[in-house]
């Protein structure tokens, strides 16, 4: 007798650039930074709350760094895409996560974006628009040469569709 | 009717604008002249003649407004072109109309006159994108473009000479004025309303205090004792609130009446000073959603919104409502008969969601209480803070489970019936059909109760519409049922880690090989 598991979700087929794992971690850096920052600089002008405020600045530099080594390669595990002949399948997150699927039929628009720290990287983001105002699709960090031929194909895939999508 | 109507046809404006503009913005300005002959009349200073400018300044502007704004109907577009120094040209593709909606205030009225509001539905960002306002027209001249606009956007034919009655769905019943205190949303309006008196004053110099009788009030209870004028001014507060959201009902569902045109239009009339007519394409229709907030549901009331593409977004404020807070029976019944639909979907017996959303739900509202009373007590406050705090514990856990247990789901023929929430109770019925995609959410909580969100989008009302805190298999199962294939391929019984290889990516790009 095989027990058969219960009904899942399976991860979409494709992982996003290993790029986007250095591009995670600076913007992790970057926002512990903005913490740590102001909690040191307070640190140094009040003698009155040192105590106090010294081991804030432990604990968030604690909690920084396991942020900046956990998230980027939790993400990287979580973050896939997939784009079939009917849809587009979406994963995103990590603690968090989110699957997003919509039809190629009721696609309206398809954005990419490009940071100055993606482009650092060569990384694009792609967002696909339905009629929903709840419903875009991302993929972050995606190599840029892919997302631009992404783009081309799902373009070209959604023109050929009448209707107006709603 | 097919070449017969000229390029030309440019219309003005109905001539009694020339009386209304300047009437209306005068009455703009009664508070302001009421306050000054209240407070001080015998003052002319400096704010007077301000004030007294700019009247004269918008008067002139109303007027140049009419000999400047033509409007006109093609067979493809609506056009308007207003503006003296500043030329403005607007232009509406006819097949893009979504709705026609006629507003006429209390002065509009008097006249005879209708506001006529032409909108796209668009929710792009420019918020006035989608949107055409002839301010304004003869009322029976809205009410004719009105047809024609909404004709061409359904694609009907002309209606005979004696016009096929349009079928009642539901009317005003006077019983239902027992809700209108029951209305958060009306007591803010009463507290809006307030505030903005206090603060026209406020602008213009005057003290309440200088006003004799509200001065002699004060002394009195400034001698009585204070816990008497804490409850004077409770009972003082209650009283407006409830004078004023009986007012606020009265003037806005005053002639209440929900109609099926031929056509296939729901149209919406009511309003007692002010009284708005909006339709709504029946093709537009998603399905409807049955709210029913704290206080309306312990009366036994309920409100009722379409769920509707192309009202607008943010903006569709009110566009939707099909019917006055109103009995929960009463709602579900227009809900049957909008969505010609029998028995309501909205009444449809749902299925429960695992107890671990329960569990969840007591969590979610136990620990910030708990929370809370643990730094309370920690913190240099009076001892009887912390203690006061904790009696919010019960009501948490209450809420808590009420949420549970209004919590739901079922599939109800062609719609997806979702139900959740406490403080606001919502039953969201959609069409199946409506549903443009899926977005399944599930927290690190979630994971460990194998529980997931599943919203399903669409293009109509607020987006997505989500059955919270499911169980995981159920949940995808329903989902694959409301759009059979959608979900499908996505979906496995396998173990995690017996995914398929990354294939090729596309022509061209090779997957990344760790």
């Amino acid at each position: 007798m095989q027990r058969s598991e219960p009904l899942r979700l399976r991860p979409p087929r494709h992982q996003v650039s290993d790029r986007a794992i250095p591009w995670w971690t600076l913007q992790a850096v970057a926002s512990v930074l903005t913490v740590l920052v102001p909690l040191g600089i307070a640190l140094a002008m009040w003698d009155s709350v040192r105590a106090w405020l010294g081991w804030s600045c432990v604990a968030v530099l604690l909690l920084g760094t396991v942020y900046v080594v956990v998230m980027p390669r939790w993400r990287f595990r979580v973050h896939r895409w997939e784009v079939t002949d009917e849809a587009v399948y979406t994963s995103a997150g990590w603690l968090s996560q989110e699957w997003r699927v919509a039809p190629l039929s009721r696609i309206q628009t398809i954005d990419t974006e490009r940071g100055p720290l993606q482009q650092l990287f060569g990384l694009s983001t792609v967002t696909v628009t339905t009629a929903s105002a709840a419903g875009a699709l991302q993929v972050t960090g995606l190599d840029r040469r892919l997302a631009r031929d992404l783009v081309e194909q799902l373009t070209a895939t959604t023109q050929a569709t009448p209707g107006d999508a709603t | 009717m097919t070449d017969a109507a000229p390029a030309r046809g440019w219309h003005r404006l109905d001539p009694r604008m020339l009386a209304v503009t300047p009437l209306r913005q005068l009455t703009g300005f009664l508070p302001v002249i009421v306050i000054f002959l209240i407070a001080g009349g015998t003052r002319l200073d400096g704010r007077f003649y301000g004030v007294l400018a700019a009247v004269v300044a918008v008067v002139i502007a109303g007027i140049a407004r009419w000999f400047t704004t033509r409007y006109r109907v093609t067979e493809e577009r609506v056009e308007l072109r207003s503006g003296l120094l500043f030329r403005r040209r607007r232009s509406v593709p006819r097949d893009r109309i979504r709705t026609v909606d006629l507003t006429a205030g209390p002065v509009h009225r008097i006249f005879g006159l209708s506001v006529v509001n032409v909108g796209t539905g668009q929710r792009t960002e420019g918020t006035e994108a989608g949107e055409l306002s002839l301010d304004a027209v003869a009322a029976a001249e809205a009410d004719r473009l009105r047809q024609r606009l909404l004709e061409r956007a359904t694609d009907i034919p002309q209606p005979d000479a004696d016009t096929p009655p349009d079928q009642e769905i539901a009317r005003l019943d006077w019983s239902w004025l027992r809700f209108a205190p029951l209305t958060v949303s009306s007591l803010v309006a009463v507290g809006a309303v307030a505030g903005a008196g206090s603060q026209l004053a406020g602008d213009l110099g005057v003290d309440p205090s200088d006003i004799g009788e509200l001065n002699g009030a004060r002394q009195q209870l400034e001698t009585a004792p204070l816990w008497l004028g804490v409850a004077l001014f409770a009972l003082l507060v209650l009283l407006v609130g409830l004078l004023g959201s009986v007012l606020l009902f009265i003037e806005a569902w005053w002639g209440y009446r929900l109609a099926r045109e031929p056509g296939g239009t729901l149209r919406v009339r009511r309003g007692a000073l002010t009284t708005r007519s909006i339709s709504l394409e029946e093709r537009r229709l998603r399905g409807v959603e049955v709210a029913e907030p704290l206080l309306l549901r312990a009366g036994g009331g309920a409100r009722l919104t379409a769920v509707a593409t192309g009202l607008g977004g943010a903006k569709a404020e009110g566009r939707g409502t099909l019917l006055p807070p109103a009995p929960v029976a009463e709602a579900h019944r227009v809900s049957a008969a909008v969505l010609a639909e029998q028995p309501a979907p909205t009444t449809i017996a749902l299925r429960r969601h695992p107890p671990a959303a329960r569990r969840r739900r007591l969590l979610r509202a136990v620990v910030p209480v708990a929370v809370l009373v643990a730094l309370l007590w920690l913190l240099p406050v009076p001892g009887w803070l912390p203690w006061t705090a904790a009696t919010l514990l019960p009501v948490a856990v209450l809420l808590a489970l009420d949420a549970y247990r209004n919590l739901g789901h079922a599939l109800a023929g062609r719609y997806l019936v979702t139900r959740h929430g406490a403080a606001v109770r919502s039953t969201a019925a959609l069409q199946r059909s409506g549903v443009i995609g899926w977005t399944v959410s599930q927290s690190i909580f979630q994971r460990r109760s194998e529980l997931v969100t599943l919203a399903a989008t669409t293009a109509a009302g607020s987006g997505a519409y989500a059955v919270y805190d499911v169980g995981t298999a159920d949940g995808l199962a329903l989902g694959e049922q409301v759009v059979p294939g959608l979900l499908a391929p996505f979906l496995t019984t396998a173990a995690a880690g017996d995914e398929a290889p990354d294939q090729e990516v596309l022509p061209g790009h090779r997957p990344f090989t760790k």
